[in-house]
């Protein structure tokens, strides 16, 4: 095992984290400002991701794509926040996870309906393609590289969001105190709709990069639903601190434990026993560290208590 | 056109023929239509119906429901139809563990059961039954195949992959069987992982000269993807699950040049599978899968069978089943002494074919395999 090796995983381990906080940011942002639970998360990263595919399909243009995939995810939720979602703010959790689930159904089979059952392409843009040599002889994908640096700047432009414009101010307000801020003038049921639509661009967003990558299908929103969960019970919930750190901590340990422990259990076990247990428990391994940190932080590394 | 027209005659000879003897029989089919496996489902649904219209025998009746790929639910349909709607065959069943929920029970009940897809190593082995017959492979096959023809392609030092589950050891297992060269590195993946950036870290880390992977469904689609744009360019083999018609369109060309292990491919020279894949293509609008290859040779058995003995006579019937008496789509076909079909096993090769990514056989791996279990199984 090379040191070479290491910064690669290390770096893939970034790649996923960013991505994840691109999930893992609507979702902690529609939790800590409504307080609600949105399971269809998920399916807005697929309308992302279809939305993507399809306009690429059709123009070529991967980034005329990308572009669709922001309008269509954000348009959607936009759509679901009125119909639907605003009728469950002021009720408990467990009719939020019901209603929610039973979007996912709908999107799902709205989805399979439109694009028909089988995956759908969508290939890395031409001039993104293929891997570039990195000081120290690394040879990495070059759009890998460049999501690294989107979801960066992405998480960079959302704590200037929230940090410092109105529009974040209002969200915090939000967040602290929602009758108060009703009461002094701000149209909240605007602000949500606004949140809310900000919160599936960036599942969308997140969809149609990592669909360039993966399989564009039916369902493709629940796996990376639950790890962006993960990331958002370990960063706490509605801070977008938390959802980053939490993100990358995630991305890191999952790619290096998926690598490391089955290396590991192969200084003392036969291979093929190695590789079983190894992989079994790194599969285990992001739900240990998030119990470790509640068990330390209750409230997460950046929530309140 | 002409070998169409010969063999919808035969087909029709044959009802004909069997029209004496028959008796209705019903099939109960379950199967994968809709959520994430639902492409499997229906082109094995569409290569079965393919058969049955052309046949059009008004002695069988076909019933078919949706298992959403659910253990439980594909339980309750076999009930359902072996209890209400009376059926006498069952098939179309896609996953191996909803086989093992199914298939010992409707045995039991003294149905028949021809599978058109899964056929794990349980029922190969101790739990073969005479009323169980598969028509698709053993799950072995395809990966022995991949193994088989790995150093012939010069893989020499593999690195195998596939997910931590007991399919995917199975798959594994079957690669190593006639594999004679090295294996490098060997690991198992989370079931339902979509980025492998990790795994391909270690391939090109690794030393190998050549991967082989068994990662069906989105899984293949993803890794495929990564694995072509991160330059490792190593050449790939896996078990044609992982590249078969419905899944390689979404790999681009990426896919092209994979080698994967089959016993059926749209190339192969017969005219049989000439006539199947000239009639699939114009009722669906698209080129068949395997899966869609192993339902129409599951019903074109089923009626072969008919054409020779009334359901109503198990034991008749049973033998009836075992000669294997149709013109299957792969040519030769026979069913060894565990009801598992001994046949010729390919490697085939992603190509493009104008618009469309297609495969074409490159070699046969292996010839006459049958039943790696066929020792355990005692009937």
């Amino acid at each position: 095992m090379s040191a070479m090796l290491l910064i690669e995983q290390a770096l893939n381990g970034l790649q996923y984290g960013v991505m994840l906080f691109l999930m893992a940011a609507g979702l902690t942002l529609v939790f800590g400002v409504m307080g609600l639970i949105n399971l269809a998360h998920g399916s807005l990263y697929m309308v992302g991701a279809f939305a993507c595919a399809g306009v690429a399909a059709a123009t070529g243009s991967f980034w005329l794509g990308l572009a669709a995939s922001l309008a269509a995810a954000a348009a959607a939720g936009a759509i679901v926040e009125l119909t639907v979602i605003r009728r469950l703010y002021a009720r408990d959790h467990l009719d939020q996870v019901l209603a929610t689930f039973a979007l996912i159904l709908v999107f799902s089979e709205g989805t399979r309906w439109l694009f028909g059952s089988f995956p759908l392409y969508l290939d890395i843009p031409a001039a993104l393609a293929g891997p570039i040599t990195l000081p120290g002889g690394i040879e990495y994908p070059l759009y890998r590289l460049v999501l690294i640096g989107i979801g960066l700047a992405v998480a960079a432009g959302l704590f200037w969001l929230i940090g410092a414009t109105r529009l974040g101010v209002r969200i915090r307000a939000g967040e602290a105190d929602r009758e108060m801020i009703a009461a002094l003038g701000v149209d909240i049921s605007r602000l949500y709709t606004i949140v809310f639509a900000l919160g599936a661009a960036l599942a969308g967003l997140a969809g149609a990069l990592v669909g360039a990558l993966q399989s564009v299908q039916v369902g493709m929103g629940e796996p990376v639903l639950i790890l962006a969960f993960v990331v958002i019970v370990i960063g706490g919930i509605g801070s977008i601190k938390g959802a980053l750190v939490g993100a990358i901590l995630v991305g890191l340990t999952d790619t290096l434990g998926r690598f490391l422990l089955p290396a590991a259990f192969g200084t003392f076990l036969p291979p093929s026993e190695a590789t079983s247990i190894g992989a079994a428990l790194a599969s285990m391994l992001i739900y240990i560290l998030m119990a470790a940190i509640l068990v330390i932080r209750p409230g997460g590394l950046y929530g309140r208590v | 056109m002409n070998a169409t027209k010969t063999l919808l005659a035969a087909a029709a000879a044959l009802v004909t023929a069997g029209a004496a003897l028959a008796e209705p029989v019903k099939v109960g089919m379950i199967t994968t239509l809709s959520g994430g496996g639902a492409s499997l489902g229906l082109d094995t649904r569409d290569g079965f119906m393919l058969a049955v219209k052309q046949a059009n025998n008004p002695d069988l009746e076909v019933v078919i429901e949706d298992d959403q790929r659910k253990p439980d639910i594909a339980v309750q349909l076999a009930d359902k139809m072996i209890q209400s709607d009376k059926v006498d065959v069952l098939t179309g069943i896609v996953w191996s563990n909803l086989a093992m929920a199914v298939v010992p029970a409707a045995t039991a009940q003294g149905k028949f059961y021809l599978s058109t897809n899964a056929a794990p190593s349980a029922l190969a082995g101790k739990g073969c039954n005479p009323n169980y017959f598969s028509v698709s492979y053993q799950n072995d096959n395809l990966h022995e195949a991949a193994g088989a023809y790995a150093a012939t392609a010069g893989i020499t030092k593999a690195f195998i992959m596939a997910p931590n589950y007991p399919a995917g050891k199975d798959s594994l297992t079957g690669f190593k069987r006639f594999y004679e060269g090295e294996v490098v590195g060997e690991v198992y993946t989370k079931l339902g992982q979509t980025d492998y950036a990790g795994e391909i870290a270690q391939i090109r880390a690794s030393g190998a000269d050549g991967v082989f992977i068994f990662l069906p469904g989105g899984m293949g689609i993803s890794f495929v993807k990564q694995y072509a744009d991160s330059g490792v360019g190593l050449p790939l083999i896996g078990p044609a699950f992982s590249f078969d018609q419905s899944i390689i369109q979404a790999m681009g060309d990426s896919a092209l040049g994979v080698l994967n292990g089959a016993n059926w491919s749209p190339d192969l020279d017969n005219a049989a599978n000439a006539t199947f894949v000239e009639t699939f293509s114009a009722e669906y609008g698209r080129l068949p899968s395997v899966y869609a290859s192993y339902g129409y040779d599951t019903a074109n058995l089923l009626l072969s069978a008919m054409a020779k003995a009334s359901v109503a006579d198990a034991d008749a019937f049973r033998a009836a089943l075992k000669e294997a008496d149709f013109d299957s789509v792969r040519g030769k076909f026979a069913f060894g002494p565990s009801n598992h079909p001994v046949q010729d096993l390919y490697v085939r090769e992603v190509v493009r074919d104008g618009d469309i990514l297609t495969n074409r056989i490159v070699g046969t791996a292996m010839e006459d395999r049958g039943n790696a279990y066929e020792g355990e199984c005692k009937m």
